[in-house]
């Protein structure tokens, strides 16, 4: 009996691995926050493990009037992360690799679009046996005007 | 006694495919110690991740939008807000998660408005239906503290409420729960145009309001494509909203929106870029006016 329940326990232990990497993201996510000061996080969580190579994109609404910055930030251990803003027919209108793989990018538009984020880990150039993986976080926060008119 | 052995047999089934299983999960994604075969084989995997994709997609949250209608020339008003009473009278999961987002929406709005207590008991109300969740830690005492520590810094107040989004819909996604993260997320866009709707009503010279109104049709595309990525397993709880939202998007779908390229053009001295475009938009005063009635009656019957 007692050994079952051992099983069970270890089991259960094992059954949570899979999610170390989304938890270890969480954390990751909530330090990252710092590349976003002055601007105020939206909330909203985008944080995911990329492998070297590996892509992902997010889809927004911005809104005119409002002045965001987009942060992309991978762990210390990953190779550099290039990212894009394009917008709904996938033109780039801004592409970090220019800036010298920038973490962050400030911008506002003079009319609401849905813009796309388009984010990919760089390959590693020497052949390595391990592939580079860790947590990639993409955030989005916006600047509150009024306070800065007032500071 | 024989059943309890069958129990125990079938159990002792299920352990073994299950560390069967997870040595295959977890070898799959280990790499280390490989031979000059397996360098071929990482080159394949290196190959092929080349491919993979992943798309989040954002819904503006509440903060967002409460902000944006305060640069609109919204005012406050306590009238609007879901009463505080009501919290207790969601039992299903989809009301309470539709309401979190709910209470959500009009916690940023009163607290951008300074309304600190008003702020202080909205986020109360919000912890009491994430613990009803299950949305464990994303609500605890200490960011009530916080909140009542910073009552006269709004940026605080404000770093700690997008704390606590990000806290219930990282513990969500993290937990599989997406399909509660979208539901609250709906609840919480909802209740953000429900406020823009009064706000147009009650203000008189509401043209920018009429605007963020109109803004609307962009994010209610994505709160659509999030949901129906989620209901791609049919939820019922689910299928309703959309339905719903899918009449509003009716109404929406009269107002038209088209813009031109976008030329982005960077300030060097402050570094910023401005993204120029040029919109036209069409709509009758009617399409608004249908609009703010179907959101009514959309609202009520969440916080009902």
């Amino acid at each position: 009996m007692k050994k079952y329940f051992q099983f069970l326990l270890i089991l259960s232990a094992l059954s949570v691995i899979p999610f170390w990497g989304n938890a270890q993201c969480k954390n990751f996510a909530k330090k990252a926050k710092i590349d976003l000061l002055p601007f105020i996080h939206d909330g909203i969580y985008n944080a995911t493990v990329l492998s070297e190579g590996e892509t992902a994109e997010l889809y927004k609404t911005f809104y005119s009037g409002q002045q965001y910055r987009i942060a992309v930030v991978a762990e210390e251990t990953m190779p550099k992360v290039e990212f894009k803003v394009m917008d709904s027919k996938r033109k780039v209108l801004y592409s970090n690799k220019e800036k010298g793989f920038a973490k962050t990018w400030d911008f506002t538009l003079e009319s609401s679009q849905q813009l796309i984020i388009a984010i990919q880990v760089q390959t590693v150039e020497t052949l390595i046996d391990e592939i580079a993986k860790g947590c990639v976080t993409v955030l989005v926060g916006f600047m509150n005007e009024e306070d800065k008119i007032q500071k | 006694m024989n059943s309890k052995c069958l129990f125990f047999k079938t159990l002792q089934v299920f352990v073994v495919i299950g560390l069967v299983s997870l040595f295959y999960g977890c070898t799959s994604e280990t790499n280390t110690n490989i031979g000059e075969d397996d360098k071929q084989l990482t080159n394949k995997i290196r190959e092929d991740s080349l491919r993979v994709h992943q798309i989040f997609i954002a819904l503006p949250s509440p903060i967002e939008t409460a902000m944006m209608l305060k640069r609109a020339g919204a005012q406050y008003n306590e009238e609007f807000l879901n009463k505080l009473e009501n919290v207790n009278k969601y039992s299903t999961s989809k009301q309470m998660a539709l309401n979190l987002g709910v209470y959500s929406a009009d916690l940023s709005y009163a607290s951008l408005f300074d309304q600190n207590q008003t702020s202080i008991k909205y986020m109360a109300a919000s912890k009491k239906l994430a613990d009803k969740l299950g949305i464990l830690s994303a609500i605890d005492q200490s960011i009530i503290n916080r909140l009542e520590n910073n009552v006269n810094n709004r940026d605080s107040i404000m770093q700690v409420i997008s704390e606590t989004f990000m806290n219930s819909n990282s513990y969500l996604k993290d937990n599989q729960r997406t399909q509660m993260a979208a539901m609250i997320l709906a609840g919480g866009w909802i209740e953000g145009l429900y406020l823009s709707g009064q706000l147009v009503k009650t203000t008189k010279d509401n043209k920018d309001l009429i605007t963020r109104i109109i803004d609307q049709k962009l994010s209610l595309k994505t709160l659509l494509d999030l949901l129906e990525s989620e209901n791609k397993v049919q939820n019922e709880d689910l299928s309703t909203i959309l339905k719903d939202l899918n009449e509003i998007k009716i109404i929406f779908d009269q107002i038209k929106i088209s813009s031109g390229d976008i030329e982005p053009v960077t300030d060097k001295k402050t570094n910023v870029t401005k993204l120029n475009v040029k919109t036209e938009v069409l709509f009758k005063k009617e399409d608004i006016d249908k609009l703010i009635a179907k959101v009514d009656v959309f609202r009520g019957n969440i916080i009902k």
